[in-house]
């Protein structure tokens, strides 16, 4: 029982990790309909933006507004220059043109930054701490406070201002929302700034725990299964699905992966995925009815 | 089937009759370095091309079907016993089709990115259970695999690089008729109609989930003997780390800047994705490496070929979603293209 | 001053023999010129297809992000050509576009909805009230529901917000493209009748694009019938509503010369 409890807990927590990416994709899916490939190797960019502007010299919180800064100009040159021309193109030719992105943004990030893994230190040491005879992990704790306040931030920015209701808005209906003079192509650098700086939450979270590496921009791979069982368009549905992949893949790992020769967590979230496919097609809070045959 | 249906023309012709001589002029290095590879790249984006340009459904996992080509191969030779090449290569390329249909199962009754999903598994699990199960390499200490030795009608197929190019390049040519036959036949007209209106196709009373299994069993035919030759007579071993989520980004890449929906597309796809990086590769050495000295590594190098390549892929969805295929087309269309006269034997 | 001279300086809307063209192949409309002057109510009848929508489209700018584009002729607003402006930017120059099919946002609450509507002119809060207010007092049955979300409102109470958040931009013109769709003949009635009043107390000009003839007619100043992408023949209501053979015409039973 301790042994289901632990791998829970901690799979639950890792999860906050795919919730977190799963956010900023969600975000950019709703607004534009762009399945945004290149999210990991945005998060991979801001936070490797963000250390190395520490290990430069600058303090923590000036280089955090500098990271901030660089990836909002980042999302209006990825709008201009990507996302404008395309614009009315069909959704697979969107996503591809995001992992040409995703090349070009992993290219930058290692060429200007360094490919070596980067340690990230928040101050807070990664002492495992015991509730009852659980071992629960502190970073995973702090991942999942960042994660809570991060999506409330995020609920009040889309509920009470003006901008957060316009993005919205385009989300529902592009066409009827222009007509009412709201300007689209704002709207999306918004949107894609916002996303980048969730992404930047999700680096600074999973770099404090593993370090920063090229193995973050794969992390997309993850967020696709978490969309799929969340469905697309939901905020709520991204968080419970990360959960759920995580806890999924800690519980297979434990209990079926030791029989079989273990690592099975590069998989399993995919059959997980199918296996929701075909339970709830339209994902657990989606309202995008899936396309089906 | 005439040759005439073949639609040759005298680029092709002359395309053809240029790979045939290639181990008369070229060095060994250019034949099995350059060459080769191309060709096995083409096959395997004729394979991802038959999902993802024809019927619609975008894959990335033509890694893992590749791995699982060669994987097979080899089990076929050592623990089926079957010596001759040409018949390992045909049920390994069988057996990854049978697979293809396993993934394609559940893909079937999906669209869109949520394919994505069933390729990715199948890219992540092919993966793993090439290394997790000791079998598939004979016990070895390391999951890597040689080929025991072969025949081919035969000859030594290890002995003699040109022996090898040969069989390659006719196997390659021979498919790629093959597909041409596929793409013209019934099957590739409802794969296209299925791409274009998925709902409308079920009206018309295509059925789409079987057409889209069919898809999937074709496509990995192809990837899975591809990788085979990618494995045996490219690298000369099978190693799952030839055949990462990079791979099957690159074989998607092939066909994006090829031309989706076209065979010759894959072949000029392929030559320019496998090439590039070469070209890249030796231009900033000349020209860069004297400017930086000792700083240019080769991770600045692969650096900079993913930069030019991300903006190569932008730059084609946005200025010509149709590849360079397309540019090739209304290039020569400006010189009137003669379609080859041969002999036509019609009955 | 001559007649001829007043309608020109009080001429809001111009189209000059425009055709549309979709995906560079379709041929939306071939030949449309209409006039709305300051204060009109103009309709715009014509059967399913017969290019009333791309008319309206062509003129809010909505049809360049469906592919569409002008390529003869020219729009005038207030003696200025806004082709290619993109459609928000004609917002800020006070027009706005009532799509077909009403096209609430579904997922925002009612009285979200109203607020996207005042956003382009940057209220403080107290403004965006009383303006919201205001529409209230028109539309009494949309202050009940302000708090629902407007997915899950009647059909009419999504025509009237979405004609109540049109309003919000304060428009000179407002291009109402098929308010009484799918409505019941109460409704249309009423939403007729605002739309008569709006325009009697607030001075807005309304283009409006209907195949429910009669009513129509009853409300509006002038109309233009389309058919097949031509203007087929123009009047006033008065005029109009005559004649006897406008159904054969509007049917296409009859050749028009």
């Amino acid at each position: 029982m301790t042994l289901f409890l632990e791998a829970l807990i901690g799979g639950l927590l890792a999860g906050t990790m795919y919730s977190l990416v799963a956010i900023g994709f969600v975000l950019i899916f709703k607004a534009s309909g762009v399945f945004n490939y290149a999210q990991g190797a945005m998060l991979l960019f801001s936070a490797l933006t963000l250390v190395s502007l520490n290990e430069f010299g600058f303090p923590f919180w000036a280089a955090l507004v500098m990271t901030i800064i660089i990836t909002v100009i980042g999302a209006i040159l990825i709008e201009r220059i990507v996302l404008r021309p395309l614009a009315n193109r069909n959704v697979m030719t969107l996503f591809m043109a995001t992992l040409g992105l995703a090349y070009v943004i992993e290219g930058m990030a290692q060429g200007i930054m360094g490919a070596e893994i980067r340690g990230f230190d928040v101050g807070i040491e990664d002492l495992p701490i015991f509730w009852g005879d659980i071992l629960i992990s502190q970073f995973d704790l702090v991942a999942a406070a960042v994660a809570i306040t991060m999506v409330a931030i995020l609920a009040l920015f889309f509920n009470k201002t003006r901008i957060g209701i316009s993005l919205r808005a385009v989300a529902d209906d592009t066409a009827a929302a222009q007509t009412l003079g709201i300007n689209i192509n704002r709207i999306w650098q918004i949107v894609w700034a916002v996303a980048a700086l969730t992404g930047l939450v999700a680096g600074m979270a999973w770099g404090a725990r593993q370090g920063i590496s090229f193995t973050l921009s794969l992390v997309v791979l993850k967020a696709l299964p978490v969309l799929i069982i969340g469905g697309f368009t939901s905020i709520g549905g991204a968080i419970v699905a990360g959960l759920i992949v995580g806890a999924s893949e800690a519980l297979a790992e434990t209990y079926i992966g030791v029989h079989i020769g273990g690592g099975i967590v590069t998989w399993v979230a995919y059959f997980v995925a199918i296996g929701f496919l075909f339970y709830r097609p339209s994902g657990l809070f989606g309202d995008i009815e899936i396309e089906r045959v | 089937m005439t040759f005439n249906n073949l639609n040759i023309n005298w680029g092709h012709a002359i395309a053809i009759a240029a790979l045939f001589i290639v181990p008369m002029v070229a060095t060994e290095y250019w034949m099995s370095v350059i060459v080769l590879p191309v060709l096995i790249l083409a096959l395997a984006g004729i394979g991802v091309n038959f999902l993802t340009g024809y019927a619609g459904q975008v894959t990335l996992g033509a890694g893992g079907f590749m791995a699982a080509g060669g994987y097979f191969m080899f089990a076929f030779a050592m623990h089926g016993d079957i010596r001759s090449f040409p018949l390992a290569l045909l049920l390994a390329g069988l057996a990854t089709a049978f697979v293809g249909v396993l993934f394609g199962i559940p893909s079937a009754r999906i669209k869109g990115f949520y394919v994505m999903v069933t390729t990715l598994a199948a890219q992540f699990f092919l993966s793993w259970l090439f290394i997790k199960v000791p079998w598939f390499y004979n016990y070895n200490e390391v999951p890597n695999v040689t080929l025991p030795p072969m025949t081919l009608f035969g000859f030594d197929i290890n002995d003699d690089p040109v022996v090898k190019y040969y069989f390659t390049l006719i196997t390659v040519l021979a498919l790629t008729w093959v597909a041409t036959c596929i793409i013209r036949s019934p099957i590739g007209r409802n794969w296209m109609a299925i791409r274009d209106m998925d709902t409308a196709a079920g009206v018309i009373g295509i059925n789409a989930i079987k057409y889209k299994i069919i898809a999937f069993a074709v496509s990995s035919f192809f990837i899975g003997i591809a990788g085979a030759f990618w494995c045996f007579i490219f690298l000369g071993t099978a190693s799952v780390r030839s055949f990462t989520i990079e791979r099957s980004f690159q074989i998607l890449f092939i066909i994006i800047v090829g031309g989706m929906s076209s065979i010759r597309g894959n072949y000029i796809g392929a030559a320019f994705i496998f090439l590039l990086p070469i070209l890249i590769d030796y231009l900033v050495k000349t020209f860069l490496g004297p400017i930086l000295g000792g700083s240019l590594d080769s991770a600045t190098l692969s650096n900079i070929n993913k930069i030019i390549f991300g903006v190569l892929i932008i730059f084609f969805l946005i200025k010509e979603p149709e590849g360079i295929d397309k540019m090739v087309r209304d290039f020569t269309s400006r010189f009137k293209n003669r379609p080859l006269t041969v002999k036509q034997n019609k009955t | 001053m001559s007649a001829e001279e007043k309608i020109i300086s009080s001429e809001i809307l111009s189209v000059e023999g425009i055709e549309v063209i979709y995906d560079e192949s379709i041929l939306g409309v071939s030949d449309i010129s209409l006039k709305v002057l300051k204060g009109e109510i103009v309709a715009i009848l014509g059967a399913n297809g017969a290019g009333k929508s791309t008319t309206m489209k062509a003129i809010s700018g909505i049809a360049v992000t469906e592919r569409a584009r002008v390529s003869k002729g020219d729009i005038k607003f207030k003696g200025n050509s806004v082709l290619n402006i993109a459609p928000h930017k004609l917002a800020h120059k006070n027009i706005v576009h009532v799509l077909e099919g009403r096209r609430v946002f579904e997922h925002l609450t009612v009285e979200e909805n109203l607020k996207s509507g005042t956003f382009l002119h940057r209220p403080t809060r107290a403004q965006m009230n009383s303006e919201i207010d205001q529409i209230y007092h028109w539309f009494p049955r949309l202050k009940d529901k302000r708090k629902t979300l407007a997915g899950l409102t009647s059909g009419g109470e999504q025509q009237m917000l979405a004609i109540g958040r049109a309003l919000l931009t304060k428009p000179e013109l407002v291009l109402l493209d098929e308010p009484s769709m799918g409505l019941a003949p109460i409704l249309m009635q009423e939403i007729f009748s605002i739309i008569s009043q709006l325009n009697k107390e607030n001075d807005v000009s309304f283009l409006v694009a209907e195949q429910n003839i009669h009513l129509s007619l009853r409300h509006a100043h002038r109309a233009y019938l389309i058919e097949s992408g031509k203007v087929a023949l123009s009047g006033t209501a008065k005029e109009l509503s005559a004649r006897e053979d406008l159904h054969q015409i509007y049917l296409g039973v009859e050749e028009v010369l």
